[in-house]
């Protein structure tokens, strides 16, 4: 292992099929069960064993009801204060979203490599978070259009605005609309990316630094490895508020389609 | 970077199970348990919502019971001071009617005595005046042998009798 010290910063992102699963395909398209596949099931799992904790009914809550129940009052919260009283049916979705994206941040910063098993960030790829963005695009214009008909246009033309400019301004904010998707979806993806990247970066500085003599282990390794410290608790912090923005813009997007404005 | 490297090779799979897993937590999670924790957070709430609805009206109800509690004792106090200052005055007014009965009764009596003495002290003067003519009928008798009349000589008694 030592004389083969090059860390690659990017293999902790490849993709590989498990269990002999290369070849099962739907349609002719391959689904093979890949470690992403994988850590997506353990994360459904890990959220269904913590959500079942709050299924206890007590009125006095014990720690774990308690928990469970201060993360459906903050969702409920933000979709009272962002959408209305209208904004209650969509509790379970983002709820469902930000915890599912919440768990899989979380769970991809583990230490688990420290016994042998390699998390997997599927919030890192951009064909994960993709799904999970133009879902919510999906429901902002299914609702959108089934609740205003084609008056949900009228979202693209802000009040107050001139009669000439109603038209340069109904392309912008049509651009503007439709670059949603891709912003909620690259925003996860790059900030879980580069965060991961970056712990990996420092990660090898520390050990080639190592292997490199006592010197330049304590020159570069022992800052890095420092800063990997510092930049860990950051990462647990980017986890929770990727996870939060996530579900905010989802709430912000359902504002317009449930009130225009 | 895997990302885009394999994008080809494995985007259909990263979707599919994406859908498959995600919609498992949105049927599982989101609409199996998440509406019962919230059921179980409202109810919670509109109890105590009730709780504090119903401590609140306790707390109404009892001071009301003290409000009316302390009118009919200030009303029972009042009551009980009429009827004291009633009872005060009544006492009075029989202390001073038997005070004015007894004061005239003993009025009477002494008007009564003195004039019972007055009239035993002129009776008893009438016997002096009696005796005194006696006596000096029997003097004048004795010493001059004059037998004076009993009238003159009450006549001549009378005028000492008088300015005594």
């Amino acid at each position: 292992m030592a004389a083969e010290a090059k860390v690659d910063p990017m293999h902790q992102f490849v993709i590989e099929p498990l269990f002999g699963s290369n070849n099962w395909a739907i349609a002719g398209h391959n689904i093979a069960f890949t470690n992403s596949a994988l850590w997506m099931a353990l994360s459904t799992l890990a959220l269904v064993i913590f959500v079942s904790g709050g299924l206890r009914r007590e009125v006095i809550p014990g720690r774990w009801q308690m928990a469970v129940e201060s993360f459906t009052g903050f969702i409920d919260a933000m979709l009272a204060t962002n959408v209305g009283p209208n904004g209650k049916k969509y509790v379970p979705y983002v709820f469902s979203l930000f915890m599912f994206i919440l768990f899989a941040n979380f769970i991809g910063l583990m230490p688990l490599g420290l016994v042998g098993i390699h998390p997997f960030t599927f919030t890192s790829h951009f064909t994960a978070t993709g799904v999970l963005s133009l879902l919510s695009f999906g429901i902002v214009l299914v609702v959108g259009f089934a609740k205003h008909k084609l008056h949900f246009f009228s979202l693209f033309v802000p009040h107050g605005t001139p009669v000439a400019m109603i038209v340069p301004i109904f392309f912008v904010e049509v651009i503007s609309f439709l670059v949603r998707p891709f912003s909620l979806g690259l925003r996860l993806f790059v900030a879980m990316m580069a965060g991961h990247v970056l712990l990996e970066v420092l990660s090898s500085f520390v050990i080639t630094g190592g292997n490199a003599g006592p010197v330049l282990f304590a020159v570069a390794g022992l800052p890095s490895f420092l800063l990997m410290v510092g930049i860990c608790a950051l990462e647990i912090l980017v986890a929770g508020i990727q996870a939060y923005v996530f579900a905010l813009l989802t709430c912000v997007y359902l504002n317009d389609a449930e009130n225009l404005h | 970077m895997p990302q885009i490297s394999q994008l080809a090779d494995t985007y259909f799979s990263q979707i599919f199970w994406m859908l498959v897993f995600f919609g498992l937590t949105f049927v599982i999670v989101g609409r199996g348990m998440v509406p019962q924790v919230v059921s179980t957070m409202t109810e919670r709430n509109q109890r105590i919502g009730q709780d504090l609805a119903a401590a609140e009206a306790a707390r109404n109800a009892a001071e009301a019971e003290q409000e009316s509690w302390d009118e009919a004792e200030a009303a029972q106090r009042a009551n009980a001071h009429a009827l004291i200052a009633e009872a005060k005055h009544k006492a009075s007014l029989a202390t001073q009617a038997s005070l004015a009965e007894a004061t005239a009764r003993i009025e009477a009596q002494v008007t009564s005595a003195e004039a019972r003495i007055i009239a035993a002290r002129n009776a008893a003067l009438g016997e002096f005046e009696t005796v005194a003519a006696e006596i000096a009928q029997d003097i004048t008798q004795r010493v001059a042998g004059l037998a004076v009349s009993t009238d003159d000589a009450r006549s001549a008694v009378k005028g000492p009798f008088a300015h005594g």
